[in-house]
């Protein structure tokens, strides 16, 4: 047990604390910084741009991790269903984007979205309008949602099929006799044996979409004025405290959104674990 | 400058890495860096007999001629060590900078710091004042506008390089559309119009919003938006230059003459290669960047001056650092010894120019070597000559706000929406103004808000 609780004061609770001590300060570059007390805490829940960043994310949540745990779900079914050839070619190439380090994935569709050089202007070309224009404020949001779902289906579907790997086959065989057809075999048992792991799944995606940083930070670069300083909470987290010299309202930002996301996921749980009972 | 900007892309990723460390991040203590003001001099034989008594000190730079510099520098005092870190790019150096004088450890000797960030060190205290140690003596070595972006109350630094404006085109491009060399804002928006209508894929130059380009056209047009005198800051971006400066470029956001393509990004160097992009008016250090980034451009491309608004030369600075001693530095009077080297001497000078850098000395630019010198990559121009003479147009009284590089990185969120939904750009700079004033105000200082 020691060993595991030096680890944890470590790398938990240290940072945290430390966090935690560092909101209570301001950073001022005529004054240095002073103990600021909650001040930083009643800034950042009146704060627009925290906030504006904060349904960002919310929105992405609610509307990229149903799209991608479904198309996960499809997958994980189709390849357990026995009747897919080439399954493990399948398997391999739907996780094969996980293994891509997300800063090389999005400079790669960053470039495939530009309407110059890239597959986009290929498409628009072919067609003979601008069909597709993920740079705009319209799109840019989707085209984000979609480079995360690309990232992110195989490592959600390993998690369902695993699941779906657990089910013993007595049961299968016990429906095959009582005469049910696959449609029967997927809605009865294999979706309820996968629910745990979908709710597993939702809280990761949720983690993520919360975090939401590399793929809007690298996509700015390309287009400045579409992703603003305070895209999402991370972006701005990141930027007070790494260009605006404001390292102790980053850090109640990081709090806040710490405290967001632990309440959000732990609705879901709570959720998610109900229906399961 | 020169070429840190098209690091963005891999700032990008290490940005992702720093996040991950975001709360663990330092920056805690109420310490300043300390330092500052006038408090340790030293005249010229004392720094002069500490070069010969020797010792070890840190340069950072991210200057590509540093390095044979610096061996030059410990040939002539063997006995001193000087120790080279790369930071990589301005963007990099300032936060790499601030976080070494938060944390009171491992600041550098000697730094490298661009004009525009040089308020943000120096207004907290944090650079020593280099007056003690005799500098002020070497003002009629530097090019005006560059002296007086490291001499406001003091002196800061000394000049390593400078960016007067110059207009690089693609003559290509205009013979085929049947354009001349634009020499007003007037004639340069008709040749706008007539490549746009040459060929509609093609444009005389590009522009997405870069804070960079848009501050050096608003000194360019006589501009003095900020202005910085004892802590206290008043912005004014509705003054007459910046007005000026809006309504002359308006037009070419509303009637799309511009291409929509972000500098630096790799999108930009091919659309420089394939003649897409016909001109840029960019700082006297873009020779170098054409010849490395854009080699089909080879022979193609020519130097002019500036456009001007009537006929009158004006012209503005785009780029350019210094090198600056922190208050918090261990080793002053071996730094300071470096430093005049470093910057004033002729073989410092003459090494940093050899490979591509456009110095910010008098004499190095009114050199006929260095004005004689005629350009391949220009076919043959003499484009010292065009870029020296841009340097004695550069209009003075130009300040940046003591917090630049953050103004900067929110010029995308205010200005570029102009941009992007070809609005007015008089608004975009109004929520600037207004969003730098809460900022300013924030961290401390009287803002006035023009």
């Amino acid at each position: 047990m020691t060993p595991f609780l030096v680890a944890f004061a470590l790398m938990i609770v240290t940072p945290l604390v430390y966090s935690m001590y560092l909101s209570l300060f301001r950073n001022q570059l005529m004054g240095g910084t002073t103990f600021a007390g909650f001040a930083n805490y009643v800034t950042a829940f009146t704060d627009p741009k925290l906030w504006d960043g904060v349904g960002r994310v919310g929105l992405f949540l609610v509307v990229q991790v149903p799209i991608m745990l479904g198309i996960a779900l499809i997958a994980a079914l189709a390849i357990d269903s026995g009747r897919l050839h080439g399954k493990s070619f399948f398997r391999v190439a739907l996780f094969l984007p996980y293994a891509v380090p997300g800063v090389v994935a999005v400079l790669m569709w960053g470039f495939m979205y530009d309407d110059r050089l890239g597959l986009t202007g290929s498409v628009n070309d072919l067609v003979g309008f601008p069909l597709i224009d993920p740079y705009t404020k319209q799109w840019i949001l989707t085209a984000i949602g979609n480079i995360v779902t690309w990232e992110f289906v195989g490592y959600n579907m390993l998690i369902l099929y695993a699941a779906l790997k657990t089910v013993p086959l007595e049961i299968y065989e016990a429906a095959a006799i009582d005469g049910a057809n696959q449609f029967r075999i997927v809605r009865s048992i294999k979706i309820p044996a996968v629910r745990g792991a979908l709710v597993i799944a939702t809280i990761f995606s949720i983690l993520g979409s919360f975090q939401l940083f590399n793929e809007p930070t690298i996509l700015k670069q390309i287009e400045p004025a579409l992703i603003s300083t305070y895209y999402t909470p991370n972006i701005y987290a990141y930027n007070l405290s790494f260009v605006g010299n404001q390292v102790s309202y980053a850090a109640t930002v990081a709090i806040v959104m710490g405290l967001v996301t632990a309440v959000v996921a732990y609705v879901v749980q709570l959720r998610g674990t109900r229906r399961e009972i | 400058m020169t070429i840190t900007r098209n690091r963005r892309v891999a700032l990008g990723a290490l940005a992702a890495l720093m996040a991950a460390s975001l709360t663990a991040c330092s920056g805690g203590g109420g310490d300043d860096g300390g330092g500052g003001g006038a408090a340790e001099g030293a005249s010229a034989d004392e720094i002069e007999a500490a070069l010969q008594e020797g010792g070890s000190m840190t340069y950072w730079t991210w200057t590509p001629q540093a390095e044979t510099q610096v061996a030059a520098f410990e040939k002539a005092y063997p006995n001193v060590d000087v120790t080279i870190v790369d930071t990589v790019g301005a963007g990099d150096a300032n936060t790499k900078l601030q976080n070494a004088i938060a944390a009171g450890d491992g600041v550098p000797d000697v730094v490298q710091i661009e004009y525009q960030s040089i308020p943000q060190f120096q207004l907290p205290g944090q650079l020593v004042d280099l007056t003690a140690f005799g500098f002020a003596d070497l003002e009629d070595l530097y090019t005006p506008s560059t002296w007086g972006a490291v001499s406001q109350q003091g002196i800061w630094g000394l000049p390593q390089d400078s960016g007067p404006m110059a207009f690089f085109y693609n003559k290509d491009v205009f013979d085929a559309a049947g354009v001349e060399v634009p020499t007003t804002w007037d004639e340069y928006k008709a040749a706008a119009a007539k490549i746009k209508q040459h060929d509609p894929e093609t444009c005389i130059g590009n522009d997405t919003g870069d804070a960079g380009f848009t501050t050096s056209m608003i000194w360019q047009a006589g501009g003095k938006p900020f202005h910085t005198e004892n802590g206290e800051v008043t912005i004014d971006l509705a003054d007459e230059g910046t007005t000026k400066w809006a309504e002359m470029y308006q037009p070419l956001i509303d009637d799309e003459l511009l291409c929509q393509l972000p500098g630096w990004s790799d999108e930009w160097y091919q659309a420089l290669n394939d003649g897409t992009i016909g001109s840029v008016a960019l700082g006297a250090w873009m020779p170098g960047i054409l010849e490395d980034g854009v080699p089909d451009g080879k022979g193609k491309w020519r130097v002019a001056p500036m456009p001007t608004y009537d006929g009158t030369p004006t012209n503005a600075e785009n780029g350019g650092s210094a090198e600056s001693i922190p208050g918090a530095a261990e080793n002053k009077l071996l730094a300071a010894g470096f430093l005049k080297w470093l910057n004033s001497s002729d073989e410092s000078i003459d090494a940093f120019m050899e490979t591509g850098g456009f110095p910010a000395t008098v004499k190095q630019l009114e050199s006929p070597e260095f004005l004689g010198y005629e350009s391949e990559y220009f076919g043959g121009q003499k484009i010292n000559e065009v870029l020296a003479a841009g340097a004695s147009d550069v209009n003075e009284g130009w300040q940046y706000l003591p917090w630049q590089s953050y103004a900067n990185s929110i010029f995308a969120d205010t200005v570029g929406q102009s941009y992007l939904d070809k609005t007015s750009l008089m608004d975009g700079l109004a929520a600037w103004q207004e969003e730098n004033v809460s900022y300013g105000t924030e961290q401390g200082f009287t803002v006035n808000g023009g």
